[in-house]
């Protein structure tokens, strides 16, 4: 993303800084409730050490977990792919990933994993894993029939036309469901970590029960630069690996 | 060389007797015999939706018939049959050589020999200079020259192709009729054409079967009395026209 590009998003995250400040200031709205951004930059200032001693964590935590389900879920839905009978037989229990309540099951997790990041690696994990699978097996089903015809005629083997043309050919959904994927296992790391205790989730849990808004604040925004960098990245992954497919990729 | 012998060394002989294909309900393909020469250029037309894909399909193998029989001869070669279909269906990941490698390499060719025969292939469709770029940089008709080039690359003996120039436009396809025809004279190989296009049965065709609308039955089965080599001039030709006109009036035939 070039400068030229960024401007326009950067215009509503100014207007809405400026206007909050003035809300806040010209008390519309309650400090302790929306603290003024300049009070969550300050804070962001003085306790930087500890936030980003925090984001450090997390960033480990997200990264972690977003790279396990990117691994296991493009591998469990190759598996899925091999036959009809094995996407019945498993694909329900692939989309209980999506629908488990992660809020719930957290103290779960605490209990087979510990306090710390094994804890916050998997929430991550569960939470990210289903899109992965979901957008790889619809890739990998999708491939061209034409194509798969023409494998055929020259007596590919399943193996053969799995790795070089399913596969492949996947490869725009596979990256589809790694950004989901991304956004989502920073999700899953902040809440393994209300429950873990350590990184910004434990900072904000903390911050929240001093009414330290300002605080929290500042942490969710860490968290969500953490969110945007990990989607930037796998833009660029993306944009790296398709660049020959599109014309539009190219310039 | 007469018309006749022209890839009947390297052709094969095509039999289809009495073939029968049903789509659930539907009889796509009714109690059809054909015979194809080794070495002949033959043309199926039909309106669409007739069911003359299905029958290709049929040809290729990719569709087994439920009743009747399909021959070729000789059959001993494996991988002798080459299917280009109505676009050009390129894998978009690999360069222009590498695709039109593709066949050798299913087949086990090593990489060296599959690159140099691959190179040698998109020379004769005019694309030596554009090896290394990507499907997604190139023109219609230069993506279709690249699927036939995939095609040619494991000198096949029976060339099937699916209405492959439709897409394009009128003067690509001229060109790309002329070079089709010429590639046939050099090779020597059966080829077998389905085309809702009257001119270009007529211009690239020994023999043409037009088929009923329903069944796949034969309406029209005719050697066309048309020169060998074949250039643009041949459309405006008085032989052309009479060849089209048999050839529409056919079609039009109610059935």
């Amino acid at each position: 993303m070039n400068i030229r590009k960024a401007i326009p998003a950067a215009i509503p995250f100014v207007v809405v800084t400026l206007s909050l400040e003035w809300l806040v200031r010209a008390g519309w709205i309650k400090a302790f409730l929306v603290p003024p951004p300049s009070a969550v930059f300050q804070t962001m200032w003085r306790d930087w050490p500890e936030l980003f001693a925090a984001l450090a964590k997390t960033s480990t935590g997200a990264i972690l977990g977003f790279v396990l389900s990117a691994i296991a879920g493009i591998a469990f839905a190759i598996f899925l792919s091999s036959s009809r009978a094995i996407q019945e037989a498993f694909y329900p229990y692939a989309v209980f990933f999506q629908t488990v309540p992660i809020i719930a099951i957290a103290p779960l997790l605490v209990i087979w994993f510990g306090y710390g990041m094994r804890t916050v690696v998997a929430a991550a994990f569960i939470v990210s894993i289903f899109p992965v699978i979901a957008n790889t097996l619809d890739g990998i089903l999708s491939t061209d029939p034409a194509l798969r015809d023409l494998f055929r005629l020259y007596g590919a083997s399943p193996a053969t036309t799995l790795w070089k043309l399913r596969v492949p050919a996947a490869l725009p959904q596979i990256l589809t469901g790694l950004r989901i994927a991304g956004g989502l296992a920073v999700i899953g790391a902040i809440v393994g970590e209300f429950i873990g205790g350590q990184g910004l989730g434990s900072v904000i849990d903390i911050a929240r029960t001093q009414q330290r808004t300002d605080k929290v604040f500042a942490a969710v925004l860490l968290a969500s630069v953490l969110g945007l960098v990990l989607f930037g990245l796998i833009n660029i992954l993306s944009r790296l690996v398709l660049r020959n497919w599109h014309v539009s990729e190219q310039n | 060389m007469t018309e006749a012998s022209i890839g009947a060394d390297r052709g094969v002989a095509l039999r289809l007797a009495n073939v029968r294909r049903t789509f659930k309900e539907l009889v796509v393909i009714d109690d059809l015999t054909l015979d194809v020469a080794a070495g002949e250029f033959l043309a199926i037309l039909g309106p669409s939706g007739c069911g003359k894909s299905t029958l290709l399909r049929v040809i290729a193998r990719l569709n087994l018939p439920d009743h009747g029989t399909l021959d070729v001869v000789p059959s001993n070669t494996k991988f002798q049959t080459a299917y280009v279909f109505q676009e050009a269906h390129l894998l978009p990941w690999l360069t222009v050589l590498e695709n039109a490698a593709l066949p050798l390499e299913l087949t086990g060719v090593s990489q060296p020999e599959r690159l140099k025969r691959a190179s040698r292939v998109l020379a004769e469709v005019g694309l030596s200079e554009a090896e290394s770029r990507y499907p997604s940089q190139l023109s219609g008709g230069m993506r279709m020259r690249v699927s036939l080039a995939r095609a040619l690359v494991t000198e096949p003996r029976l060339l099937l192709l699916d209405e492959p120039l439709a897409a394009l436009d009128e003067i690509t396809r001229f060109r790309l009729d002329v070079r089709l025809r010429d590639l046939w004279i050099e090779r020597g190989m059966t080829v077998v054409f389905v085309t809702h296009s009257i001119t270009e049965a007529a211009f690239l065709a020994n023999r043409a079967v037009v088929l009923t609308r329903r069944g796949c039955r034969i309406k029209l089965d005719r050697s066309l009395a048309l020169p060998t080599v074949r250039d643009n001039e041949l459309r405006v030709s008085a032989a052309f026209a009479d060849e089209m006109k048999r050839l529409l009036g056919a079609m039009e035939e109610e059935g």
